[in-house]
């Protein structure tokens, strides 16, 4: 006798160990002998740095200020005081000093100013960020935002008061350096892949000689030049602003780089495609621009991006000419203030949230960019 | 060839442009209406931020002081945020009009580099810091130690030679930051700091837990006269700032402070009277004003007031003066009379 189904017999649910938590345990954890192992040397590792971790973290940490309100010295000796008493972290450095660690030597009565800055150049980032705004006046805008950014901070005009760049400092000023290198340092890349490539020989060795010699010195030499021996050259009176030297010394830096990732983008693209360029009666800048550059940016976004991200880390270098980027103020904050110099960690820790923020945002932008942009060129 | 004699002789052409227009330094500092005043902005109780984020300290009241004496304002000044390796090179590139940042007066910095040393401003000199509990009470029962030292600085130098002069043998442990530095003292991974005393006096003060736990032997192994330093090619600016400078030691000398200023002005002594310019005009000897020292004193106080307030034992950095006091009271802080 044979039992005939009319219907299909719903399938089985995956046997328990294969399913649920004890599945993914066993299929990511514990799924060889070796990686047994390595999963309980792990547990055991966190087993033992976890507890003092959280304990300094949180359960022992002191988060708020103590002492009269305006008396500084009182304010750092309760709070200091109350802080080794505690054994954590002191977060209440961090509420002490915020402002001298995000804005440098900036006025505190101006630091709106610094602020609205940092908004308006992040804004104009996610901005360009998004494809459907890569239109002629996005470049127009950028200009116009360049431009307010230069107001606001030095103001003297339109009832601003006058602050002298020597003040800047903190986190406007990291952010600057980084966001106009690359503004500058994008365009000036490409120019210098597309000489590299040029036909024309004079072209050709002066974009090879500047990108070699640019390539083979180290950032810190850069700005050595920039800041010791430029000013030696000029006469005494005329002396150009340290910041615009160490600024134009990393876009010179970091065209050189970007050159070299465009360049890598451009070889890649297929020859046929120059070919058909050219045999649709394109002229070179028609070619280059709606042919050739299109496709070899795409595919030089990741490198891109790791240059990007290379150049906002690098900008961090300027303390060795004596600005104050974010992170050497974050460092000033503490060891400048004998009472507060034991907390260190607190300070730095500060600091490489901010830039792992930035950081990490640019490159899941560029994941998301690369999946957005993927029109199936790869086989 | 042809190129590079042109451009050398344009470099020469620019450079003698420079050393004629700049002959008169406190004229492009009125006609700027601020001071350029290279500075660190990283040193507690010379020049660091304070409370509110403006730049304050032992150094920094020097330049106000000059800012006053020209200006009557002691807020007429910038400060200009400078590396070590940066300061010297900032001050011959005329980037900064006087250069107030803890730099040691030594010869091959005041001949041959175009610069020279208006006034000592505190002396100071390097020496050693130890754990009370070793039992030492010399430095030179220091054989095999471990020294905490930063890289590349004259502190290691100094070390070195201190060492190998007393055939001692030492393991140097340099370190890259003055807080790694620290920590690795106070946690006994070295036995022994070394630093300038006055720095190390501050270290020792803020020290986690108690600083009768460390101290810091007699011996001084270097001389370290920290001074204020300014391009030799305007001598009237040298006297500027040097007689600023002794105007506020001189002041305390003859007791005068910013509180009894105005008492001051109404003085019988004719040597106070000099000083603040109520009898004689010496401020147009520098080009300033009669009441150029009365305004400094008026702005920063004198000199008793600049070391109590920011480096004194009131201060986070706990520091007796010491050699630096007055001549008259046990130190060697001297400065030539004004008359």
């Amino acid at each position: 006798m044979a039992i005939i189904h009319s219907e299909p017999l719903p399938s089985r649910p995956a046997p328990a160990s294969n399913s649920g938590l004890t599945g993914w345990l066993k299929g990511n954890l514990f799924s060889s002998p070796f990686n047994t192992a390595l999963t309980l040397i792990c547990v055991y590792g966190l087993w033992q740095a976890m507890p003092g971790l959280v304990n300094w973290f949180f359960l022992d940490a002191t988060w708020s200020i103590f002492g009269p309100e305006g008396n500084a010295n009182e304010i750092t000796k309760q709070t200091v005081a109350v802080c080794k008493e505690a054994g954590g972290a002191c977060w209440s450095l961090i509420s002490v000093k915020h402002r001298f660690m995000f804005f440098g030597f900036y006025p505190q009565d101006e630091q709106w100013r610094p602020l609205l800055t940092c908004f308006l150049l992040i804004g104009m980032v996610l901005i360009s960020g998004i494809r459907a705004y890569w239109k002629p006046w996005l470049i127009v805008a950028w200009l116009a935002a360049i431009v307010v950014c230069f107001i606001l901070m030095m103001g003297g005009v339109a009832g601003l008061t006058y602050v002298a760049t020597s003040k800047w400092g903190g986190l406007p000023l990291t952010l600057g350096l980084a966001v106009f290198s690359v503004v500058f340092a994008l365009p000036l890349g490409i120019a210098l892949a597309l000489g590299r490539r040029s036909q024309m020989n004079l072209i050709r060795t002066l974009c090879v000689s500047y990108i070699e010699l640019v390539r083979a010195v180290p950032l810190i030499s850069i700005l050595f030049m920039a800041s010791f021996l430029l000013p030696l050259f000029m006469p005494e009176e005329l002396t150009i602003n340290k910041l615009l030297r160490a600024q134009i010394g990393i876009i010179m830096f970091a065209a050189a780089y970007m050159a070299e990732v465009i360049r890598g983008g451009l070889q890649a693209i297929p020859k046929g495609q120059y070919e058909a360029a050219d045999a649709m009666g394109l002229s070179y800048w028609q070619a280059t621009f709606k042919v050739i550059l299109p496709q070899a940016l795409k595919v030089s976004i990741p490198p891109l991006v790791g240059t990007i991200i290379g150049t906002f880390k690098d900008s961090s270098l300027v303390v060795i000419i004596g600005l104050f980027d974010v992170l050497n103020t974050t460092r000033v904050a503490f060891s400048s203030d004998p009472p507060w110099s034991p907390f260190y960690l607190e300070a730095y820790f500060v600091g490489a949230t901010v830039f792992f923020i930035f950081c990490f945002g640019m490159s899941q932008y560029s994941q998301w960019l690369e999946n957005h942009l993927d029109t199936g060129h790869k086989n | 060839m042809k190129s590079f004699k042109l451009l050398t002789t344009g470099f020469l052409a620019l450079s003698l442009a420079a050393a004629s227009a700049s002959a008169a330094t406190l004229d492009t500092v009125k006609e700027r209406g601020k001071l350029l005043c290279g500075s660190n902005g990283k040193t507690a109780g010379f020049s660091a931020p304070n409370a509110k984020g403006k730049m304050s300290g032992f150094d920094v009241d020097f330049c106000r002081a000059i800012s006053a004496a020209i200006f009557n304002d002691p807020d007429k000044v910038e400060y200009i945020p400078l590396t070590s390796k940066q300061r010297l090179t900032a001050l011959q590139s005329g980037e900064i009009d006087v250069l107030s940042r803890t730099t040691t007066w030594t010869m091959s910095r005041d001949s041959g580099m175009g610069l020279s040393f208006a006034a000592t401003t505190i002396y100071d000199g390097q020496g050693f810091m130890v754990h009370k509990d070793l039992g030492v009470t010399s430095a030179l029962e220091l054989a095999g130690a471990a020294v905490c030292t930063r890289t590349g600085t004259t502190t290691e130098l100094n070390m070195a030679d201190f060492f190998n002069k007393n055939k001692m043998e030492y393991k140097p442990v340099v370190f890259e930051d003055r807080s790694e530095e620290k920590s690795a003292f106070f946690s006994g991974r070295c036995d022994v700091m070394t630093a300038d005393r006055i720095a190390m006096a501050g270290i020792r003060a803020n020290a986690p837990g108690n600083p009768d736990d460390y101290i810091i032997l007699p011996e001084v192994i270097s001389k370290e006269p920290l001074a204020l330093a300014v391009r030799s090619n305007d001598s009237e600016w040298f006297s500027l700032v040097r007689w600023v400078a002794y105007a506020l030691i001189n002041a305390e000398e003859m007791g005068v402070t910013s509180d009894n200023l105005a008492k001051m002005l109404k003085s019988e002594d004719p040597a106070i009277q000099r000083l603040l310019g109520v009898n004689g005009n010496l401020g147009e000897k520098v080009g300033l004003k009669k009441d150029w020292a009365a305004n400094a004193i008026g702005a920063v106080g004198n000199y008793s007031e600049i070391f109590e307030r920011h480096v004194g034992p009131n201060s986070p950095l706990k520091i007796e003066r010491g050699i630096n006091a007055l001549w008259n009271q046990g130190g060697i802080l001297y400065a030539a009379p004004i008359r």
